[in-house]
């Protein structure tokens, strides 16, 4: 009984262990070595056989140059910074049409939910990849967009918004919104609708009862769309790399660079680390979202 | 010591403080109240009783303004209510799922509607905890709903719908989850609240006793229509119908011909039985058929024949003790069953009729009620 009870339980922490912390630690040891001419790009390699030699003078070489790297160029921190905001304002984005939409579909008659729902889930059948591609072929100055922009007559020139940061918007919005609207509408559909006849009973307007019920009662959908699509949207690289132009600066495409281009992998991952420190605030916060609307409901 | 009875649908000069006139409400084809005119005053305790579906509930959603009347009009104190919306009405709901706001605790949900008044923080707070004390739910005001059993939610969302002092308060089964002694304590709550407080209560309940316990009048529905509405001694003692008579507590119905005679009318209805004589106000045209209806309790039962306008023989079926009364269900000569009640006055073991024993029904002219139908 016990046996299989602890069995139970470590399957996902073996999980954890070999596919989270086993890999960080290899990633946090690379941040700390130096790079080198040899393959692979690094030093110090452990020599298991050279004794306890061998083990000291591997973690005599290991140190926080690279750390300290990164706050000599202001590019990491502008980086940093770029991909917060771009994540940050995205996320709002995202919300602002993902919450209508969930709304929608949640009051939408009972028989149609269903395929509602399909609906948003079905981007997912095409490759991730496959459809920035066709926002590159939509966005483009002689793209579907433009094309049908001038030909209405709104716009006499092509707008240029491909390798612009509003296409890396249009990208991260359209890529991550399913995310937002499916906590959300799981949120509002749960929703007894005679609570809001119960708040016009008591004398609030559509509007008032839409804020003072509504809201409060799909805030831990909100929350959980939100980090839903941050967390993800900070560490983007594709989106920013095909759809961004030289002007986009997103830690993703730093750290892409960081190791294919310079080949510099201490310093790419030392760029790493720090991104999962910076994530790890928000993915805690998440988890206690989680929690709290778990015992919330009992 | 001379009080005046409450009566105000019997005075002319009272102005009703609700009337339906002719209101008819369809979904699609389906017709959910049907052409329904009823007046209800000041102060009531006004109940509507009816089987699942018969349109209680639409007629309630109608008062609240969740539901706009197909046709008809619904006047509250002499102004037609269909342009005012919910949150304009002097009317509160209490609702059938209490309708709880789970993100507020107790004491926030009752401040709900009083914020909405734009009232100031002392008013809001000297209400709530008056409303928190008369309910008896003190000591939970800073829970929240999912923290508190059923019986005190129910009281939360009544407290709720009290909070504004609404000219009229429904309520829609408001008794419904609770088990018997609770129930029975809350509807003497209620009706000290309403005395209290001189709110008119409409409410909604399928309990038959519930509604005779705190109401000043019953509505009896049907399908979308009111077919009695009356006090309810008057429902009891007096249906107008054989529908009315059998919805409302045990009855017995005998079917048979009238022949009157003044306010007597002898009934035939079984070849070879005596026929049975009452007494009405109603006036029959000869052999047309009539419907008798005797309450069980007024059917005496004895083993030997005793004196009285009214004598049947039969045999003992069945009996149904319910602790202070007994049922005796009797079938007489010709087959129909008949039911008698008395009440248990002495020990189970010292009672004299059995199973299968002859016993002799009887009862006065003035016992039953003739109906038409
Ligand atoms: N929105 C609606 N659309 C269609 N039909 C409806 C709607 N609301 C109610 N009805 C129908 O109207 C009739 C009356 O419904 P109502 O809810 O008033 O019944 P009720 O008397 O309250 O019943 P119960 O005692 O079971 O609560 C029912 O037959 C119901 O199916
Ligand atoms: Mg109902």
């Amino acid at each position: 009984m016990n046996l299989r009870r602890f069995a139970l339980i470590a399957v996902p922490y073996i999980w954890l262990l070999a596919l989270f912390l086993v890999p960080f630690l290899i990633v946090l040891k690379i941040s700390l070595s130096d790079i080198a001419l040899a393959r692979p790009p690094y030093m110090p390699q452990l020599d298991l056989s050279a004794g306890w030699e061998g083990i000291t003078s591997f973690f005599a070489a290991l140190d926080f140059e690279n750390f300290v790297f990164l706050t000599t160029d202001d590019l990491y921190w502008r980086a940093y910074l770029s991909s917060l905001q771009i994540a940050a304002l995205s996320t709002f984005i995202t919300l602002c049409i993902g919450y209508p939409i969930a709304y929608g579909m949640a009051r939408a008659p009972l028989e149609w939910r269903a395929t509602l729902l399909m609906l948003v889930i079905l981007p997912f059948w095409t490759s991730f990849l496959i459809r920035v591609y066709a926002w590159m072929g939509i966005l483009s100055n002689e793209g579907l967009l433009n094309q049908f922009l001038m030909w209405t007559g709104l716009i006499s020139a092509p707008l240029t918004i491909l390798n612009t940061n509003t296409a890396v918007y249009i990208g991260i919005v359209y890529t991550y919104l399913p995310f937002m609207i499916l906590p959300i509408y799981a949120a509002l559909e749960k929703m007894d609708e005679s609570l809001l006849e119960a708040a016009e009973d008591l004398g609030c307007s559509r509007i008032q009862a839409f804020w003072l019920v509504t809201i409060p009662l799909s805030r831990n959908g909100i929350i959980a769309g939100c980090f839903l699509v941050f967390i993800p949207a900070i560490g983007e690289f594709v989106i920013p790399s095909l759809l961004g132009g030289s002007g986009t600066l997103m830690i993703g495409k730093v750290l892409w660079e960081e190791f294919f281009s310079n080949r510099d992998w201490p310093v790419a991952s030392a760029v790493a680390i720090i991104l999962l420190l910076i994530l790890i605030i928000p993915i805690i916060l998440f988890q206690r979202n989680e929690q709290k609307a778990r015992e919330a409901e009992g | 010591m001379s009080q005046k009875v409450f009566a105000p649908w019997e005075d002319a000069t009272e102005k009703p403080l609700i009337q339906f006139k002719g209101v008819t409400k369809k979904f699609g084809d389906f017709v959910a109240i049907d052409n329904l005119s009823l007046d209800i005053y000041q102060k009531e305790f006004f109940a509507l009783l009816g089987p699942s579906g018969c349109g209680k509930t639409t007629m309630m959603r109608m008062l609240a303004g969740f539901e706009a009347p197909t046709h008809g009009t619904i006047l509250l104190a002499g102004q037609d209510i269909a342009p005012v919306p919910p949150n304009k009405r002097a009317v509160n709901m209490m609702f059938q799922s209490y309708a709880l706001f789970p993100h507020l605790s107790v004491w926030d949900n009752i401040a709900f509607g009083l914020r909405r008044e734009g009232q100031d923080k002392d008013a809001i707070a000297a209400r709530v905890e008056e409303m928190l004390r008369l309910t008896r739910l003190s000591k939970f005001a800073k829970r929240k709903p999912h923290q508190i059993s059923g019986g005190q939610r129910q009281r939360v969302a009544l407290a709720r719908s009290l909070a504004k002092a609404p000219k009229l308060l429904l309520l829609d089964e408001p008794l419904g989850a609770l088990d018997a002694k609770l129930r029975q304590d809350t509807q003497f709550e209620l009706m000290d609240i309403q005395e209290k407080t001189g709110t008119t209560f409409v409410i909604v309940t399928h309990d038959q006793e519930e509604a005779m316990t705190v109401a000043s009048r019953v509505a009896v529905m049907d399908e979308g229509r009111v077919i009695q509405v009356a006090t309810p001694s008057v429902i009891y003692e007096a249906p107008e119908t054989v529908y009315v008579a059998d919805f409302i507590g045990d009855v017995n119905i005998i079917q048979g011909r009238a022949s009157q005679d003044a306010d007597k009318v002898r009934i035939d209805w079984a070849e070879g039985q005596p026929p049975i004589i009452g007494t009405t106000q109603k006036t029959f045209s000869p052999s047309q058929t009539c419907h008798f209806a005797i309450r069980p309790e007024k059917v005496a039962i004895s083993t030997e024949q005793p004196e009285a306008p009214n004598v049947l023989q039969g045999r003992v079926i069945d009996i149904a003790y319910l602790g202070n009364l007994s049922t005796y269900h009797v079938e007489l000569p010709d087959g129909t069953m008949m039911k008698a009640q008395t009440a248990n006055t002495r020990r189970l073991s010292r009672r004299d009729i059995t199973w299968e024993d002859n016993v002799w029904l009887s009862f006065t002219d003035t016992a039953g009620v003739l109906l038409e139908r």
